[in-house]
């Protein structure tokens, strides 16, 4: 993991004191509301339905044993004993206090994190694959990259004030886990002919009001150049953006009006300046952030040692939890062990305190104190020797840990919504809850196979509706709560945009109406075809005629 | 955040102060002709105007004096300045509303690409909440909204004490 220095942690502490005084002078009235709102936005804190909700940053998804403990002592002094992971890799607290927030950003000082760009219009964390350095399908490790990235954005002076916000994501394998193209700026690792390290450059990807898929923008940027040319984009899109309405302000707007070509000569152009100029990266410094990265010295061990082969011969439960929930580490002895964060009947992506506080021991215990945070809600112990995963798998049940629904049905994605979000339309728990009890039976999930349901309560589409193979979308309708749905979409390499099948249900019907889509692709799927490749061959008349029959409501 | 709905004000001479090293609050001698319709005044040959990029343009260069300055728009490119630069002693930029952030690349571009040395000045909706990153950006100048408070904003401009890029080798 990379370490926190001088540097980064007096950077944390001096943004401690400035917000301490910025919000002093709000609740003393010496500051605008106008005036206070960017300035809290950009350290995380929103004023909510309830209470005000803070948003922490967890750098590319990536915590210690001991941050991860810092955030429970959070959740419980400072919220209501949980919080909240997000689609973007962070922690949401929804019940946090106005007057607390300086003390909350204080104590999570003391282990170098920070709400620092988590909202507000400006460069937001940076995202990975959350396999990062240890998958057996990755090119390079996208971490060094994501790091230099960081410490870029991290408070760059000419970028605190865009016309909107800006998201950034970067991979490094082959299968992108990161929703590169969803991204205002997606970076794939590449390497050329030469076998030089560079990235293929997508811009202009963003679900919200207006879903796009990021256009190609450069097949291959060499490393060195990374913020360099970051820089030309982001220049071209504080120049250029919209300003004058909201909903056309994203940079997916701008490449839309300009057409990429033009964009691309605009970003060229402005590369030409800066291209090999000061902020050019070189190799020491590639060879430093590689450093902190380093594999970690794992000892040889045995894949098929028995303490793993024999309760997986035996026993049912956690056979189908490794069959889910344990992806291959490139050491063959070695498992990614993702720890759904999906227990039926609690909101997707909640932890409570003393969740978080057995997954930090068990992370010291067997994963090298490392854990890392899922855009899909989850939590990721990067690398569990095989011998363990028994051990592992027994004491996460002891906490509603052990869900093993990793790909299917019941690992759905799903914002807080109107329960909690002010934006919202529409409540997204409750839906969600009732579609994980109507297909609670896991034999039925397994049978279905990989299958992705994302869920959001608004057009934000912080629950990335979009992207789900099956997408629902909360609407409002005079005041009333119904649920458009989407199918067809699909992130990673054949990236793709989810389209609406027809009119909304109310909350009741939506289970009945996944049932009856579900009940489709089982008639039609051939052997081994999952949901959404059926999907894509079959189209979406044999799912619409289900539904709908001849056009009627169900 | 189209077209500020008021006139744009002039710069309170009281409330300019220098990032330095070292920093300091200094009264401001320059005369502000902020609409580009308005006619020079008498004796403005002499007289330290900063003028609106448009009026500025719309002289022939026999008719500009090296005493006067330049302004610019949030929507104003840089680059038309490119052959006045060199003896320009002041260029200010305009912030209508301290959301804009287009200023900051203005800057960034003038003290760049454009390697203007001169005053590079911000005024308009500037609050001591930004100094810091205005000062980052090349600005050496920086003309507070009259409610600010200068004591507070040259406070403001130590709000960090770590800068930027600093810990990645050859950023700058």
């Amino acid at each position: 993991m990379y370490r926190y220095n001088e540097t980064d942690q007096r950077l944390v502490e001096e943004r401690v004191r400035q917000f301490a005084d910025q919000m002093q002078r709000f609740l003393a009235g010496q500051l605008a509301e106008d005036e206070f709102r960017p300035l809290r936005l950009q350290n995380g804190l929103y004023i909510q339905r309830h209470a005000p909700m803070l948003r922490v940053a967890i750098p590319y998804g990536t915590l210690s044993a001991r941050q991860l403990r810092k955030l429970a002592g959070i959740a419980r002094l400072y919220d209501r004993g949980y919080g909240h992971f997000t689609t973007r890799s962070n922690i949401q607290f929804n019940w946090v206090r106005l007057e607390e927030v300086p003390a909350i950003l204080a104590e999570l000082a003391t282990v170098q994190m920070h709400a620092i760009q988590t909202s507000g219009n400006c460069i937001r964390n940076i995202t990975t694959d959350q396999f990062a350095g240890v998958a057996a399908d990755e090119l390079l490790d996208p971490r060094p990259y994501c790091e230099i990235v960081r410490q870029w954005s991290t408070l760059a002076p000419e970028f605190l004030f865009l016309p909107r916000k800006f998201k950034i994501a970067i991979a490094g394998g082959a299968e992108d886990r990161a929703a590169t193209r969803f991204h205002d700026i997606g970076a794939q690792a590449r390497l050329d002919e030469a076998g030089n390290v560079g990235f293929a450059i997508h811009v202009g990807g963003g679900l919200g009001r207006t879903p796009m898929v990021g256009q190609l923008l450069k097949p291959f940027l060499p490393r060195a150049e990374l913020i360099n040319y970051f820089e030309a984009i982001l220049r071209v899109y504080n120049r250029h953006g919209r300003r004058d309405n909201k909903y056309k302000a994203r940079i997916k707007i701008l490449v839309k009006d300009l057409g990429l070509e033009a964009f691309a000569r605009e970003v060229e152009q402005e590369w030409a300046w800066s291209r090999g100029g000061p902020n050019t990266l070189d190799e020491t410094t590639f060879a430093r952030m590689e450093a902190f990265f380093q594999p970690p010295a794992l000892p040889e061990d045995d894949p098929q040692a028995p303490a793993y082969l024999e309760p997986l011969a035996t026993h049912t439960p956690f056979a189908r939890w490794v069959a889910r929930n344990v992806a291959p580490h490139r050491r063959a002895a070695y498992g990614i062990v993702s720890i759904a964060l999906k227990q039926p009947g609690v909101p997707p992506g909640d932890a409570t305190a003393e969740q978080m506080e057995l997954v930090a021991d068990l992370a010291e215990r067997y994963s090298g104190g490392e854990i890392r945070v899922s855009h899909e809600q989850n939590l990721v112990l990067p690398q569990v020797a095989r011998r363990d995963l028994f051990a592992l798998w027994d004491a996460l049940r002891t906490r509603g840990l052990a869900t093993p629904t990793i790909g299917l049905l019941g690992d759905v994605v799903c914002c807080p919504g109107g329960d909690f979000c002010s934006l919202a339309n529409a409540r997204s728990i409750p839906v969600a809850a009732a579609i994980q009890q109507r297909f609670e039976d896991l034999d039925y999930q397994f049978d279905l196979g990989p299958l992705e349901l994302n869920m959001s309560g608004c057009v934000n589409a912080c629950g990335h509706h979009h992207i789900g193979h099956i997408g629902i979308l909360g609407v409002d309708k005079n005041n009333q709560e119904w649920y458009q749905l989407t199918l067809g979409g699909r992130e990673g390499n054949g990236a793709a945009l989810g389209r609406v099948i027809g009119p909304a249900f109310a909350a009741e019907q939506v289970p009945e109406v996944i049932a009856q889509l579900l009940e489709v692709y089982v008639a039609q799927r051939q052997p081994e075809e999952i949901f959404i490749d059926t999907v894509e061959r079959i189209g979406h008349g044999p799912f619409k005629a289900r539904v709908y029959g001849a056009g009627d409501r169900p | 955040m189209n077209a500020p709905a008021q006139p744009i004000a002039a710069p309170s001479a009281q409330h300019l102060i220098r990032p330095g090293p070292p920093a300091r609050c200094t009264p401001d001698p320059w005369i502000w002709q902020l609409d580009p319709a308005a006619p020079l005044p008498p004796d403005a040959a002499r007289q330290p105007l900063v003028l609106p990029l448009a009026h500025w343009l719309a002289l022939s260069p026999t008719r500009r004096s090296p005493c006067w300055g330049v302004w610019l728009g949030p929507v104003d490119d840089p680059e038309v300045l490119l052959p006045d630069l060199p003896t320009l002693p002041l260029v200010g930029v305009h912030f209508p509303v301290f959301t804009d952030g287009r200023g900051y690349t203005t800057a960034r571009l003038l003290r760049g690409r454009c390697c203007y040395r001169g005053e590079l000045r911000a005024f308009g909706d500037v609050l001591r909440d930004q100094v810091y990153f205005l000062a980052r950006c090349g600005f050496d100048a920086l003309s507070l909204r009259p409610d600010q408070s200068p004591e507070a904003a040259l406070q403001a401009l130590g709000d960090y004490s770590w800068e930027p890029l600093k810990g990645l080798a050859h950023a700058g």
